[in-house]
């Protein structure tokens, strides 16, 4: 009696909405997955050595991966959570080693028929590694040492990533600094993180000398006006050399530490070269597909641009383009929308959380989520450098849409539980 | 909670705007804009044309003159292409290997993926060759198209040809022509360019990224066939040009027939000329060059753009203006003592004619009857007023339709001079007067026309005062529209009662014994007609005549031209009594003798001038006994007698049309 009680609140605590749209999502990409591959000719039936049928079975599992995940206790999140960020790590080790080299990046582990991917499984482990952690009594995350130690557990995974080298993924974790914005990070931290951010970019744009002599003047005019504090006039000054100083480590890391396609993509994306032939081709294709689809788009399976192979990558990571294309301006809001409103979704309910961990590990899922659709979206349409990470659900590939239901079924599985104790 | 709950917004806004700026600037890509839309289009959407077969061109009756035949043209795709027998494939199209690979590169530089011209216009022997081993050339294969056929090989000039487009052709024409396609070049096949080529078809294709086709666009709803050009119906008359061409092959010169109850043309000889035959497919590479560049002037389209002075061919326009002028009268008798006395000076006649009226003069082509009607003429209104005077004549004289274009549709008609008062006033300073231009009296001088200007004043006088515009095309498919300007009727300002002494006097001159063209007298048939013997400066005189049959509801109208052949009684009157009575009764008597040759001798004659240039450079073999070609200079050529000594011409004799007999008489040596 007891039992069943328990089992139908915990049936009524599952937020369903959620799990709707991400089944639509899902199914929405199986349908794009196989209009890309579509061929009038050769319609022989379904077919599971395709894609789309491939990535058919990856759903499937990933939903009974993700059920099965509403099975456990939840408790069990956050007592294993520094083993599975352990494990995580190690396998980001491994990979290092033992790893296969696709595409540039060493980022998989053959297992069989399959490959896994340790740097997408190191996102839910990363998170709750972090969300453990900060819901620890006592940590305070506007004192330097909690601070130092949060940085840690997202950086470890961000260097091992890197070594392999798969700069997209990597940039990923930095989506994590907004859950410790909200756990009670200094604004001022992200303000100067983004600062340096823009400064990065503008030194790429604008000669060096100018940016000095603006640093320069801009720390007069404040100092200007703050002189009668000594001190005040002190601390601008030393921010000034700071800037200056970080101008050059800037020019130096973008000259000697990037690889050159990560130089060009940069510059491509803010507009210091144009070339359509080789580094720029993906992206104008791309944006001729989405194009080409203006408001209504071409309808389902008559996209030519996605079909007949102008866009590469086209089932994975510029997926979008076919949604752009076949389903014109109304399709691509839908599915920003659809997003959108999971993603709001995430961040209320994280709010709702009577524990800490639970609410950490939300906001990590939302803005890890929210990373990858914005820079996703974003690299196919001009926006965003192309640095490669999936659409979240849409994507093809089982790695990542098992990733991304495990991240999101763990956050559904807390919420179920949020009147519990964790 | 706490403060930090506030953040929740601030995450959340960020949320909201990021995907604000995705959604704006996917509004720019695919609303905004239709940039992309347009560049997809070209990345995947390729129009490939169909090339329809020009239209045939028929005869008055129907026969061809001008039709298609197959053609094959090898392709080539580059990325395709895998290993072929180079050598074998060289064999077949005989090329060889260095020109193979010069080939290749240039298609491959052109495109990997797309197919490209690798030999044009193969023959349909190569290609039956090809066809049979075509499995083996992978990459490579063959693209029907049609080019020309000419069955009868005549009416070069008149048909013109048809030459792949320049680039100047491809820009002027609106985009309509790409490089490779064809495009008539003079004659009908320029003039009825937008009729003969019909419309390409169009197929939308899809391309895949490797420019695999993917199959049709749209299923093909904007597609449309290949229209095949439309069949013209022209107004000439396929064997009356056939025995013109043959009368002047190896002569220089034109013929010009008309039919006077509508402007139609009827013949249209330019003599030399080219087989037409040679000007097509490949052969036009072969030959064009030669062609074109012959001292001959092949391309010279004397019937429209030749420039002669009409000579005695003008007395019957001269006679129809005094007559309407009332400065005579039919029975008016002017006296001839072989001269005429204009002030201080003699202008001599050919023979001294005693009294003349009309009639006589015409059939005599009496220079003093005409030098005297047009001294009346000039100062019937006194000697102050002759300039202006000189003027409305001038001006009457243009209504015959000389001194400007007549508006035949067909490219390169000119307008040569006839002068004006203010031309003369220029010319000698404003002193001069109706003695200082009798010449313009027997069409010599400061008066112009080409071939198809005299047999339209012919037609005019066979209408007794009007005519219809000459033209050339008679029906435009099966609608058979044709310019309403050709329609209309044109008055030449004479009354028709003038027009009867001046058809007398012309009867006389073709069928009374003492008429200067007796000899061309037609059996049967009252031919209407008058020689010209014309000085010119290039050297023996032209022989003229012009004419029209039979006298009464006359059916025919012709000006025939040989240059620096004499008397226009003795090479020109003949083509046009053969042409007329072929015409009238669609065949000739092959015995019947005009000064002393029948038709078939005619043929055989030359009258080509000599090339005193010194092309071709190396004439004369060591031991042959040929004369030197600088000795025939002086002499005129020997009839029936095509000699040796025109062996240099056989270059150009070549490409002239039946020009067998001469090559027998080459060979035969």
């Amino acid at each position: 009696m007891q039992t069943a009680n328990n089992q139908n609140r915990f049936f009524f605590n599952v937020d369903w909405i959620s799990i709707l749209i991400y089944v639509l999502l899902c199914g929405f990409g199986i349908l794009n997955i196989y209009s890309v591959r579509f061929n009038a000719d050769d319609a022989t039936g379904f077919n599971f050595s395709a894609e789309y049928g491939k990535q058919l079975l990856f759903v499937i599992s990933a939903i009974v991966m993700g059920l099965s995940i509403l099975l456990f206790d939840a408790k069990f999140f956050r007592i294993f959570a520094p083993i599975i960020y352990g494990v995580t790590i190690i396998l980001l080790m491994a990979v290092l080693v033992v790893g296969k080299n696709v595409g540039g990046n060493q980022a998989w582990i053959p297992l069989g028929s399959f490959r896994l991917q340790p740097s997408e499984f190191a996102k839910f482990g990363t998170a709750l590694m972090l969300a453990r952690y900060i819901s620890t009594f006592n940590v305070k995350l506007n004192q330097v040492k909690p601070l130092l130690i949060s940085a840690a557990i997202i950086a470890l995974p961000m260097a091992l990533i890197i070594l392999q080298p798969d700069a997209g993924s990597m940039l990923v974790f930095l989506s994590l600094m907004f859950p410790l914005y909200r756990e009670g990070m200094p604004g001022n931290l992200l303000l100067i993180f983004w600062g340096l951010v823009v400064i990065f970019i503008l030194n790429l744009v604008l000669a060096t000398w100018i940016l000095i002599l603006s640093i320069f003047s801009l720390g007069c005019l404040f100092a200007y006006f703050q002189r009668k504090k000594l001190q005040r006039v002190i601390r601008i000054a030393i921010i000034c050399i700071a800037a200056i100083a970080y101008l050059f480590v800037a020019k130096y890391v973008f000259d000697n530490v990037l690889k050159p396609h990560q130089q060009t993509r940069i510059e491509l994306i803010l507009g210091l070269k144009t070339d359509n032939k080789s580094a720029g081709y993906n992206v104008n294709q791309s944006k001729i597909a989405i194009g080409a689809g203006q408001v209504f788009g071409r309808g389902f399976l008559e996209g030519t641009q996605t079909k007949y192979g102008y866009v590469p990558a086209q089932s994975t990571d510029f997926i979008y383009s076919t949604i752009g294309e076949e389903w014109g301006y109304i399709g691509s809001v839908s599915v920003i929308a659809l997003y959108i409103f999971l993603l709001l979704r995430i961040v209320n309910m994280a709010e709702r959380q009577r524990s800490v961990f639970s609410r950490v590990y939300g906001y990590s899922i939302a803005c890890i989520l929210f990373f990858h659709v914005f820079i996703n979206i974003g690299m196919t349409i001009g926006i965003m450098p192309v640095i490669g990470i999936p659409l979240p659900f849409i994507s093809y590939g089982g790695s990542s849409l098992w990733s991304f239901t495990i991240l999101l079924f763990i956050f559904l599985k807390l919420d179920a539980n949020r009147m519990g104790y964790i | 909670m706490d403060n930090l709950f506030n953040r929740k917004f601030v995450i959340q806004g960020l949320m909201i705007i990021m995907a604000l700026i995705l959604l704006g600037k996917l509004f720019y890509i695919q609303v905004y804009t239709d940039k992309y839309f347009l560049q997809a289009n070209s990345n995947a959407l390729r129009k490939l044309y169909q090339f329809p077969a020009r239209g045939v061109i028929l005869d008055r009756n129907q026969k061809i003159l001008a039709q298609n035949q197959p053609t094959y043209d090898l392709m080539v795709t580059p990325s395709l292409v895998k290993d072929i027998d180079t050598f074998e494939l060289c064999k077949i199209i005989g090329i060889d290997t260095p020109a193979f690979h010069a080939k290749m590169k240039k298609a491959i530089v052109y495109s990997r993926y797309q197919a490209s011209f690798f030999q044009k216009l193969l023959s349909v022997e190569t290609y039956a060759t090809l066809q049979e081993k075509m499995p083996q050339f992978k990459g490579f294969h063959v693209q029907k198209r049609t080019i020309r056929y000419y069955p009868d090989s005549v009416g070069a000039h008149f048909l013109g040809y048809v030459r792949e487009v320049s680039q100047k052709d491809i820009d002027n024409h609106g985009g309509y022509y790409k490089p490779g396609d064809y495009i008539g070049k003079d004659g009908i096949e320029k003039q009825y360019e937008k009729e003969l080529r019909g419309s390409k078809g169009i197929t939308h294709m899809l391309y895949n990224v490797h420019n695999v086709p993917q199959g049709s666009y749209a299923d093909g709803k904007m597609d449309s066939p290949a229209i095949a050009g439309t069949t013209l119906i022209t107004t000439l008359d396929l064997e009356l040009q056939k025995l013109g061409e043959q009368l002047l092959q190896n002569k220089s010169g034109a013929v010009v027939a008309l039919e006077p109850s509508s402007g139609e043309v009827l013949a249209y000889v330019s003599s030399p000329g080219y087989d037409p035959n040679k000007m097509v497919g490949k052969e036009f590479g072969n030959n064009y060059p030669q062609i074109s560049t012959s001292p001959y002037r092949l391309l010279n389209i004397r019937p429209i753009a030749g420039r002669y002075s009409p000579g005695s061919a003008f007395k019957p326009l001269d006679a129809l203006l005094a007559l309407q002028d009332a400065v005579v009268d039919q029975n008016t008798l002017i006296n001839c003592p072989g001269y005429f006395k204009a002030g201080n000076r003699n202008f001599k006649c050919e023979h001294i004619d005693g009294n003349t009226n009309v009639r006589w003069a015409l059939s005599r082509s009496c220079n003093t009857y005409f030098y005297s009607i047009f001294a009346r003429m000039m100062t019937k209104n006194g000697n102050k007023n002759l300039k202006s005077t000189y003027e409305d004549w001038q001006n009457k004289v243009r209504k015959f339709g000389i001194g400007d274009t007549l508006g035949l549709d067909l490219p390169g008609e000119k307008a040569y001079k006839l002068f004006r008062r203010a031309d003369y006033d220029k010319r000698f300073n404003n002193r001069w007067g109706w003695s200082t231009i009798l010449s313009v009296s027997i069409g010599q001088g400061e008066i112009e026309t080409t071939p198809l200007q005299m047999a339209n004043i012919m037609a005019i006088i066979a209408n007794r005062g009007y005519y219809f515009k000459p033209h050339a095309v008679k029906g435009v498919g099966k609608l058979g529209n044709i310019d309403p300007k050709y329609k209309v009727k044109h008055s030449a300002g004479v009354d028709e009662r003038h027009y009867e002494p001046v058809i007398n006097g012309m009867q006389d001159a073709v069928n009374t014994s003492t008429g200067t063209a007796i000899q061309s007298r037609i059996p049967n048939i009252l031919m209407v007609g008058k020689t010209g013997t014309v000085q010119n400066n290039l050297g023996k005189n032209h022989s003229v005549f012009i004419g029209f049959a039979p006298r009464d509801n006359p059916k025919i109208a012709i000006a025939v031209i040989i240059e620096n052949a004499g008397y226009g009684g003795t090479y020109a009157a003949p083509v046009a009594s053969y042409m007329t009575e072929f015409y009238i009764n669609r065949s000739i008597d092959p015995n019947r003798r005009i000064m002393g040759r029948t038709p078939a001798q005619f043929m055989e004659i030359n009258l080509l001038p000599q090339l005193n240039t010194n092309w071709p450079k190396k004439v004369i073999k060591p031991n042959s006994q040929e004369q030197p070609a600088d000795s025939l200079k002086s002499t005129p050529p020997p009839l029936n007698s095509p000699t040796a000594s025109r062996q240099p011409l056989e270059k150009i004799l070549a490409i002239l049309p039946n020009s067998e007999s001469y090559k027998k008489h080459a060979n035969s040596k």
